[in-house]
C-alpha cells in the first residue's frame, strides 16, 4: 500500500459522522421556535444603498449586465424619451415573464435612473437564503417584498425608499407568468403610487419570455421590445383601486402597442377595442398557441415549438 | 424573558445523543429510543441589587427577628459563622455571596460601635479552609481585618474547650456545638443555598456541631429514614437537625439566619454547552465540546482536574431572606422548589446519571472512589421528592472514571476506610462497628485539627449518605470507572452504556424504562 494510500485509509477511518460533527437533529416531540434568521421580508437592504455598494452596482450594471443585455436580447425601446419628461422618482410598473426583465429593464433606463433604482423582489424567493439575500441586494439593489400577505413593514419601507429619492421597479403581477400572458395583478404598485403620489410609468417587455420562461433550464437569444407609457400619477381622491385598473388598462395598451404600432394600439383603445393581455380563457395549448409565432422571427438554430411543425 | 421550565424528552429516532458527564470530561451516550431524558428548568434571573435586598432582608426580617441593626449594641459579644467550602459548587466568581452578606453585616456592627466580633468558619467535620479559600469567601477586605488579628476562626470540632454541650433532644440526642458562637449576644448564620437540604437549623446544628452531636444523624439508620433528604417533611436528618435546632434556641442561643438562594447558572460561556439542550447546541458549542473532549482525553488527570477545578461558576444571588430560621428557610426551600422541581410521571427501571468532577467534598481536591457513590447515590439519588425516580430493585447506571486515586492530604483516612473497611463489607448498617476506632484516632484528629483533612470519620458519613439508594435499588453499574476500584465499593464496572444496559437488562429485564438524570443545571424530581 502506498503512502498516499495509507493516508487516504487512515482518512477514511477517522471521518466523523453525526452530531457532534454535524448539527443535532431535533426531537420529534420538541416544538422548534422559527430561528430569527433576518432573512426575507426581515432582511436589512439598508447597506445596499450606502456609496461603496452602489459604486459596485454601478460598475456591474455598466459593464457587464448591460452589455450582456444587449447581446442576449437585442432590446428595442419605444417610447423611452416619455422618461426624459418624468422628474424625481417614479415607480416602474412592468409585466413580468423572466428573470430577465429586470436586468434587461435596468439596461435601458437612462443612467441617472438606473444608478438610483431599487427592484421590489419576492422575500420568499430571493431572499430565503442569506447569501441570495446578498447577492440579489447588491447587484440589483432588490429589497424584499411579501406577496403573499399583507406586509406593513415592507410597504412602509418601500414608500420611505420612493421619498427618499429612489425609483422602484416593480412587478404587479407578482412572480413571473407562467405561459407568456398576463397574470391579474395586485394593488401594491398602485397603493405605494397614491401613498407616496409618485408617478407610475407603465412598462411593457415583449420577449424574455423565449429568452428564458419560467423553469427554463438554459438562455437563449431572442430580441426583445420594450416600451414605455407616459406616466399615471393618481388624480385627487382617486383610491388604489381605481388607479390599479387604470395601470392594468395601460399595461393591456402597451402589450397591444408592441405587437402592432403605436397608433393602431391607440385607436383600438379608443374603440375599446384592446385584446386581452391575459390571452384567452382555454385550455393551456390553446393559451400557448394564441401567443403566435414570434414576430422577430426566430434564431436558424432555434428549436422552438415551431420545429415540429416544420418537419 | 423568563426562563424556560423543566422538561421531560422522550428519546426518539431524532433525538441527537445526551451528554454525560464523565468526572474531568464529558461523553455523548444514545440512549435508547423511549427513554426520558430529564432537563433541568433554566437558571432564574439574578437580582438586580443584590447589596440593596441584603440591606433590606437586615432591615425587614421574617419571623419573629428583629431587624439586625436593632439587635446590635456596643459591647456586645457577635459572631458571624458562614458556610464552609463545600458551597457553592463549583465555586463562584467573585465577589463571593458570602463577602457580600458579611459585609453588610459588619457594617450594621461597625455602626453599631460593635468591637467583639469572630467569624467562624462552619466546617463540622469537614477540612480546614486555606487561607486562599477564605479569602476567596470573604474578600480581602473582611480576610485582612480579622485574619491577622486572630478573630477569623475556622469550627474545631475536636476542640474541648471550643464546644459546650447544650443538653439532649426529646429523643436522648447531644447538642453539643461551639462555645464561641453559643455564648454570644448574637449569633448570625451567612448561608448559601444550592439545594433544599441546605440550611435552617441544620446550618448552627450541623455546621457548627461536635462528633458527638453529628453521630445522631449521621448514620445509616437516619439516612434510610431520609426520603429524600431534600424534602424536609420526610427527611429524619431534617427532623433531626429541627430538635437540635429548638433545643439551640430553647438554650438562649440568639440566631439570627441569613440565607441566600443562588440561581442553577453552574457553568461560565465556554463550557455553556454543558447546561444546554444537545438539540440546541450551536456549532460553537460542538465546536468547544469536540475540542475541548479531545484535548481532556490528551491531558494528564493531574492537569485535568486543575484545569476544572480553576472553574469559576457565574453563580448570582437570586434571593435573600434574613430573621428568624424556620421562617427564613421556608422561605429559602419554596425559593428552590420554585427553580428546581421538575414533575416526572413514576419511576423507571433504570436511572443512568453522568457524575462531574465535583462535590461538595472535592474542591479542589480529588474526587475518590467514596466520593463518587456519595454524588451518585447520596446526592443525585435523592434529588427527588415523592418517591424516586428509580423503582425499588431498580439499576442505577452512573458515569465517571471512578480512580483508584485519593487526596493523602484530605482524605487520609478515606484510603484507610477503602483499603480495610470496604474491603470487608459494604453495607452501611454493619460499617458502623468500626465508626468509633475511625473517628477517635488521634492521628486523624490530629490531621483534621491541624493540616486540611476531612475528619477520620467522614468516609462513614459519605457512605451512610449512599444508605438509602443502596437499600433501594437492585444493582449499580459505573460506566468507564477503574474496574478494580468499581468492584471493591460493591458495583459493577462496565466498559460502555451498551454494556451497561445489557447487564442491568439481568436484573430488570430484556425492556426496561430508562430515566436519564441531565445535569447541570441542578434539578430536583417531583416524581407522581
Amino acid at each position: 500500500m502506498s503512502a498516499v494510500e495509507r493516508l487516504v485509509s487512515r482518512a477514511r477511518r477517522v471521518r466523523p459522522e453525526g452530531f457532534p460533527w454535524a448539527a443535532p437533529t431535533w426531537p420529534v416531540s420538541v416544538d422548534r421556535a422559527a430561528p430569527q434568521r433576518h432573512l426575507g421580508a426581515d432582511y436589512d437592504t439598508e447597506w445596499t444603498r450606502r456609496y461603496p455598494a452602489r459604486l459596485v452596482r454601478a460598475v456591474l450594471l455598466d459593464n457587464l449586465t448591460r452589455p450582456l443585455a444587449h447581446i442576449v436580447a437585442s432590446p428595442e425601446v419605444r417610447g423611452g424619451e416619455i422618461l426624459e419628461f418624468v422628474e424625481g422618482p417614479a415607480i416602474y410598473v412592468a409585466n413580468h415573464t423572466s428573470h430577465v426583465d429586470t436586468g434587461l429593464l435596468l439596461s435601458v433606463l437612462p443612467a441617472r435612473v438606473r444608478h438610483k433604482t431599487v427592484v421590489a423582489a419576492a422575500a420568499d424567493h430571493f431572499f430565503d437564503r442569506r447569501w441570495k439575500a446578498h447577492v440579489w441586494s447588491l447587484v440589483l439593489a432588490a429589497i424584499p417584498i411579501e406577496r403573499h400577505k399583507v406586509n406593513r413593514k415592507s410597504a412602509e419601507d418601500t414608500a420611505a425608499l420612493l421619498r427618499d429619492g429612489w425609483n422602484l421597479i416593480i412587478y404587479p403581477e407578482g412572480g413571473r407568468s407562467h405561459d407568456g400572458w398576463f397574470q391579474a395583478m395586485r394593488g401594491g404598485a398602485a397603493y405605494l403610487a397614491t401613498r407616496t403620489g409618485r408617478p407610475v410609468v407603465p412598462v411593457h417587455i415583449e420577449g424574455t419570455y423565449r429568452i428564458w420562461p419560467r423553469g427554463g433550464k438554459r438562455l437563449r437569444r431572442s430580441p426583445t421590445r420594450i416600451t414605455f407609457g407616459s406616466p399615471i400619477t393618481a388624480a385627487e381622491g382617486e383610491d388604489a383601486r381605481r388607479l390599479e385598473a387604470r395601470i392594468d388598462t395601460v399595461l393591456g395598451v402597451l402589450a397591444d402597442e408592441s405587437r402592432s404600432d403605436w397608433w393602431t394600439a391607440r385607436r383600438r383603445a379608443g374603440a375599446g377595442e384592446t385584446p386581452s393581455a391575459r390571452g384567452p380563457d382555454a385550455s393551456p395549448w390553446r393559451r400557448a398557441w394564441a401567443l403566435g409565432p414570434d414576430p422577430h422571427g426566430a434564431d436558424e438554430d432555434d428549436e422552438t415549438r415551431w420545429a415540429l411543425n416544420r418537419e | 424573558m423568563s426562563p424556560r421550565p423543566g422538561f421531560v424528552l422522550e428519546v426518539d429516532r431524532s433525538t441527537p445523543s445526551t451528554l454525560f458527564w464523565h468526572g474531568e470530561g464529558y461523553r455523548l451516550e444514545k440512549l435508547p429510543v423511549g427513554s426520558r431524558v430529564l432537563y433541568a428548568p433554566e437558571p432564574v434571573d439574578a437580582l438586580a441589587d443584590p447589596v440593596g435586598a441584603i440591606r433590606r432582608a437586615l432591615d425587614e426580617p421574617l419571623g419573629d427577628a428583629a431587624p439586625l441593626r436593632s439587635q446590635l449594641r456596643a459591647g456586645m459579644q457577635l459572631t458571624i459563622a458562614f458556610d464552609d467550602v463545600s458551597l457553592p459548587l463549583p465555586p463562584m466568581r467573585g465577589p463571593d455571596i458570602r463577602q457580600l452578606v458579611i459585609e453588610q453585616v459588619l457594617e450594621l456592627a461597625a455602626e453599631a460601635g460593635v468591637d467583639d466580633v469572630v467569624l467562624i468558619a462552619a466546617l463540622a467535620l469537614h477540612r480546614r479552609m486555606t487561607d486562599a479559600e477564605l479569602r476567596h469567601a470573604l474578600g480581602d477586605r473582611i480576610f485582612d481585618a480579622f485574619a491577622p488579628h486572630g478573630l477569623l476562626w475556622q469550627h474545631d470540632a475536636e476542640d474541648p474547650d471550643q464546644l459546650v454541650h447544650l443538653g439532649l433532644t426529646e429523643q436522648g440526642e447531644d447538642v453539643e456545638i461551639n462555645k464561641r458562637a453559643a455564648t454570644s449576644d448574637l449569633l448570625v448564620y451567612v448561608n448559601i443555598n444550592l439545594v433544599a437540604m441546605d440550611g435552617g437549623h441544620k446550618s448552627v446544628a450541623t455546621g457548627l456541631a461536635s462528633y458527638k452531636s453529628l453521630r445522631h444523624h449521621h448514620n445509616a439508620h437516619t439516612m434510610t429514614q431520609s426520603r429524600s433528604f431534600m424534602d424536609q417533611h420526610r427527611s429524619e436528618l431534617h427532623s433531626s437537625n429541627w430538635r437540635m435546632g429548638q433545643l439551640i434556641a430553647a438554650s438562649g442561643v440568639n440566631v439570627f439566619q441569613i440565607e441566600t438562594n443562588l440561581n442553577t447558572d453552574t457553568f461560565p460561556e465556554q463550557f455553556r454547552f454543558l447546561q444546554r439542550r444537545e438539540w440546541e447546541w450551536t456549532t460553537r458549542d460542538r465546536a468547544t465540546f469536540l475540542a475541548s473532549s479531545k484535548a481532556l482525553r490528551a491531558t494528564p488527570d493531574r492537569v485535568a482536574r486543575s484545569i476544572f477545578h480553576s472553574i469559576r461558576a457565574p453563580h448570582k444571588m437570586s434571593a435573600v431572606q434574613a430573621g428568624e430560621v424556620e421562617a427564613v428557610h421556608a422561605r429559602t426551600t419554596e425559593n428552590v422548589y420554585a427553580q428546581q422541581l421538575l414533575e416526572v410521571d413514576g419511576q423507571s427501571d433504570i436511572l443512568t446519571m453522568g457524575l462531574p468532577y465535583i462535590c461538595p467534598y472535592n474542591v479542589n481536591s480529588i474526587m475518590n472512589p467514596i466520593l463518587v457513590a456519595c454524588l451518585g447515590l447520596g446526592y443525585f439519588f435523592n434529588m427527588y421528592r415523592g418517591q424516586p425516580l428509580v423503582r425499588a430493585g431498580g439499576v442505577v447506571i452512573l458515569s465517571h472514571p471512578t480512580p483508584w486515586a485519593f487526596h493523602p492530604g484530605h482524605h487520609p483516612s478515606y484510603i484507610d476506610f477503602f483499603e480495610q473497611v470496604l474491603a470487608e463489607t459494604t453495607d452501611p448498617a454493619e460499617i458502623g462497628k468500626y465508626e468509633e476506632s475511625y473517628a477517635t484516632d488521634p492521628w486523624y484528629i490530629h490531621l483534621y485539627r491541624t493540616g486540611n483533612a476531612y475528619h477520620g470519620v467522614h468516609p462513614f458519613y459519605m457512605w451512610y449518605w449512599c444508605a438509602h439508594a443502596l437499600e433501594h435499588v437492585g444493582a449499580v453499574i459505573i460506566v468507564g470507572g477503574d474496574r478494580a476500584a468499581v468492584r471493591r465499593l460493591g458495583f459493577k464496572p462496565a466498559s460502555s452504556m451498551a454494556d451497561a444496559l445489557e447487564m442491568a437488562s439481568d436484573v430488570v429485564g430484556r425492556d426496561p424504562s430508562i430515566t436519564h438524570l441531565h445535569s447541570p443545571p441542578l434539578l430536583m424530581a417531583d416524581v407522581r
